[in-house]
């Protein structure tokens, strides 16, 4: 099969690959029919996250069809066509078991690797470096999906690729970060980031009930998508933001900040350097001017929502403010198989189309090319779908036609 | 009693372990901890936890013989038992004479923990008498447990060669303690998440047959013998005297709070005797045991609460960063090669154990 491949910083490579088995006894092999590339991605593409190996598939954001399941797999027949979430989540260990997916603690075979960078392993996550189980992922023909009886859920045929797709990551974890942030009415949210996983946020803070949206950035097009999700907007390269919030809330600050901006982890790292991970550990710095904005913008007893990825430590961190205002942080990888059974009623139900986001569909044979657009915001590139068998194959119908689509 | 190298080299043999000095003792960390004894090095502190277990045994001892009625009280045994409390009074005085006879007193420690297994038996017998106070006789059994501990530390330190290999380790899993017990009480299921093992058969009468996997191709096989075995709590286990191998492992199993599962904590032992097998032991566990033995937790864990072990495209070889493969599918030709292909090579325990273990949230 074909499959987009990591060589090294900007360095992929579409070629042929063996095709995926069954390895363990809960596994499904799924045929891809869409699969995207995430904003994480490209902190892979750029180098910045450790233990990834030359020849490492990319993406973990993919669905397809369902052509053949292992012997424990009792919920899934070939030829259903399912979503994939992110995180691989055994169903049976005590996390699980609390619908705490991403902490999964069966899923990681590389667990050790994890646990020398954080203390405690996360959950295996497709695609993503070995220090998240070295799992092969989903820009590819075709994908193993481990634990297939837990993870991926069967969508309804009358729903397009694109609708559905985003329900494997950005949908549920802007949903999360919304979710976290225990929205009453009347309450303002400031989010920062408007990325794609900011527009989920947008759009989800909106569905759980907030009264006003405020969403910064810098990038004219994703503030124009963020007013049309009907957030107020803040550029950052126009306005003082603390001062912009500080204004438009009357001096009391947002209920609630959500983090969508997450940072890259400066880490060089490599698969034979344990040292390097501790090294950068100790002397390298994640950039949170995001999160310490926030914090400081949020209103006295309100609540921070970090969604936006992390990888190590930061600096000058404001305690101070969120001890002594009784700021609330909560955080997390989403669980996104806690989430994407309602979030599909949402989308049947006509509450939302997830398809907005996408500004970009190419064919896998180009996602170097693709990778290229993305990280360089080329051509108003806010969000790419890749379609394995090529554009044309019959999954563009639901196409919208809005600014946003470029054909 | 078998032991034989493959390869057909035969190696020299020592009768006796307690020949070598013992390694320091080790205090262990939060989650697992390894020593590797250095040639030399004093083994004070472990011959200092042995006389600290030899003046309880001379203390506890002399209790059982003078005064069995307030032990059996103390215990919530019942009365009638003086006699069999004052028969372990003695076994305990000569545990304790033993122990300070001996300048390196491995076999008297050894025997303790037999003790300690008779010892938790007979509470357990003791329970079911009409006339038992189960809360003492619990208390009593807590701090047997306990002391069991520290003797098969000692013991085992005691026994620990020079190039010896001393790792240990803990899991939670998400099991009742009973289900975890029984699993690893079968012997022959140990390969299925250990990686240095190849098989491991069961004798009977508490006795099994061990083949490891040795450096370059070879493999070293030993007998060991059940020291104690407790029903849900603790499983200790040595190789047979003579042996190629000298081998010592202890499993402890205590339920975890809140119905939580079971907390498993396993220490293992290899020290080396003379000869060519004896200097291949040290390798046994790879260049990191602790890590290894961590590692095999980990898969045990995977085994018990998912029914296999759990693989990536990158770990088909083994989850070291030497083994690691690309994030990508193997080739057929790859996964001949591979050793480690546990789900082809394993019957998956979850269908081994039906439907019951499957998803509870779903």
């Amino acid at each position: 099969m074909k499959a987009n491949c990591w060589y090294g910083k900007t360095m992929l490579s579409v070629e042929e690959v063996p095709d995926p088995q069954i390895l363990n006894q809960r596994d499904a092999i799924v045929k891809i029919t869409s699969t995207a590339i995430c904003g994480s991605d490209l902190h892979l593409y750029n180098g910045f996250i450790p233990t990834m190996q030359k020849g490492d598939i990319l993406g973990h954001e993919f669905m397809g069809e369902v052509v053949e399941v292992g012997r424990e797999v009792h919920n899934l027949r070939v030829g259903d066509r399912v979503v994939v979430p992110f995180p691989i989540a055994c169903g049976n260990c005590f996390f699980c078991q609390q619908q705490m997916f991403s902490l999964c603690e069966n899923s990681n075979p590389n667990a050790w690797m994890a646990e020398k960078m954080f203390g405690h392993s996360p959950a295996g996550i497709f695609g993503y470096s070995h220090l998240t189980g070295g799992y092969a992922g989903g820009q590819a023909e075709y994908a193993r999906v481990p634990f297939a009886d837990v993870g991926p859920i069967k969508v309804p045929e009358h729903l397009a690729d694109e609708q559905v797709l985003f329900l494997s990551d950005i949908f549920p974890t802007g949903y999360m970060g919304a979710e976290m942030c225990d929205i009453k009415p009347g309450d303002t949210i400031a989010i920062w980031g408007c990325g794609p996983v900011g527009q989920f946020s947008i759009r989800s803070a909106f569905l759980l009930g907030a009264e006003r949206v405020i969403a910064i950035d810098q990038v004219p097009e994703r503030l124009k998508m963020a007013q049309e999700g009907g957030a107020e907007t803040i550029n950052y390269e126009e306005q003082n933001v603390y001062e912009a919030l500080m204004d438009m809330t009357g001096g009391r600050g947002p209920d609630a900040c959500i983090d969508d901006v997450g940072l890259e982890a400066h880490t060089p790292g490599s698969i034979f350097a344990y040292d390097r991970i501790k090294q950068a550990m100790m002397l390298e710095t994640d950039r949170p001017h995001a999160l310490r904005e926030a914090i400081m913008c949020c209103r006295n007893g309100g609540i921070i929502s970090v969604i936006g990825v992390y990888g190590g430590f930061i600096d000058k961190f404001p305690m101070g403010s969120v001890m002594n205002r009784s700021l609330t942080i909560k955080t997390g990888q989403a669980h996104v198989q806690r989430y994407m059974r309602p979030l599909l009623q949402m989308i049947e139900n006509g509450d939302i189309d997830p398809s907005f986001v996408i500004t970009h569909r190419m064919s896998l044979k180009d996602a170097p090319e693709a990778y290229d657009m993305f990280k360089n915001k080329r051509d108003n590139c806010i969000k790419v779908v890749l379609k394995p068998n090529g554009y044309d194959n019959g999954y563009g119908a639901a196409a919208k036609d809005d600014s946003y689509v470029i054909h | 009693m078998s032991t034989k190298l493959q390869t057909g080299m035969m190696g020299q043999r020592n009768s006796s372990a307690s020949d070598f000095e013992p390694s320091a003792f080790s205090s262990g960390g939060a989650n697992y901890s390894v020593e590797r004894a250095k040639p030399g090095l004093p083994s004070s502190s472990a011959k200092r936890l042995a006389k600290g277990l030899g003046w309880f045994s001379v203390g506890l001892g002399l209790a059982e013989l003078l005064a069995p009625r307030a032990i059996a009280n103390i215990s919530g045994v019942s009365k009638e038992r003086t006699g069999l409390i004052r028969l372990y009074g003695l076994r305990e005085l000569a545990a304790g004479i033993a122990i300070f006879s001996q300048e390196k007193p491995t076999e008297a420690v050894w025997s303790r923990v037999a003790g300690d297994a008779l010892d938790l038996v007979s509470l357990g017998v003791a329970c079911t008498s009409p006339d038992a106070k189960r809360g003492r006789i619990t208390f009593a059994t807590a701090n047997v447990l306990a002391v069991t501990a520290l003797d098969v530390i000692c013991a085992m330190q005691l026994s620990n060669g020079n190039h010896g290999i001393q790792a240990k380790a803990s899991c939670i899993v998400n099991r009742p303690p009973d289900e975890v017990y029984n699993f690893w009480r079968n012997f022959q299921n140990l390969p299925r998440f250990m990686r240095h093992l190849e098989s491991v058969e069961d004798l009977g009468e508490g006795r099994s047959h061990w083949v490891a996997k040795g450096p370059a191709g070879m493999s070293v096989e030993w007998d060991a013998t059940i020291i104690a075995d407790v029903p849900g709590e603790v499983i200790t286990w040595r190789s047979q005297e003579n042996s190629d191998v000298d081998h010592a492992g202890a499993v402890r199993f205590e339920r975890a709070t809140g119905g939580r599962g079971t907390i498993v904590k396993v220490n293992f032992q290899y020290n080396p005797i003379a000869g060519v097998i004896g200097a291949s032991v040290a390798k046994l566990f790879g260049e990191e045991p602790e890590q290894q033995l961590d590692d095999d937790l980990r898969r045990f864990k995977q085994v018990m609460e998912v029914g296999e072990v759990v693989i990536s495209d990158a770990t088909l070889l083994g989850t070291g960063y030497m083994e690691q493969r690309p994030g990508r599918p193997a080739a057929a030709s790859e996964l001949e090669d591979a050793d480690a292909m546990p789900s082809q090579t394993m019957t998956s325990y979850e269908s081994e154990r039906g439907s019951e273990g499957g998803m509870t949230q779903r």
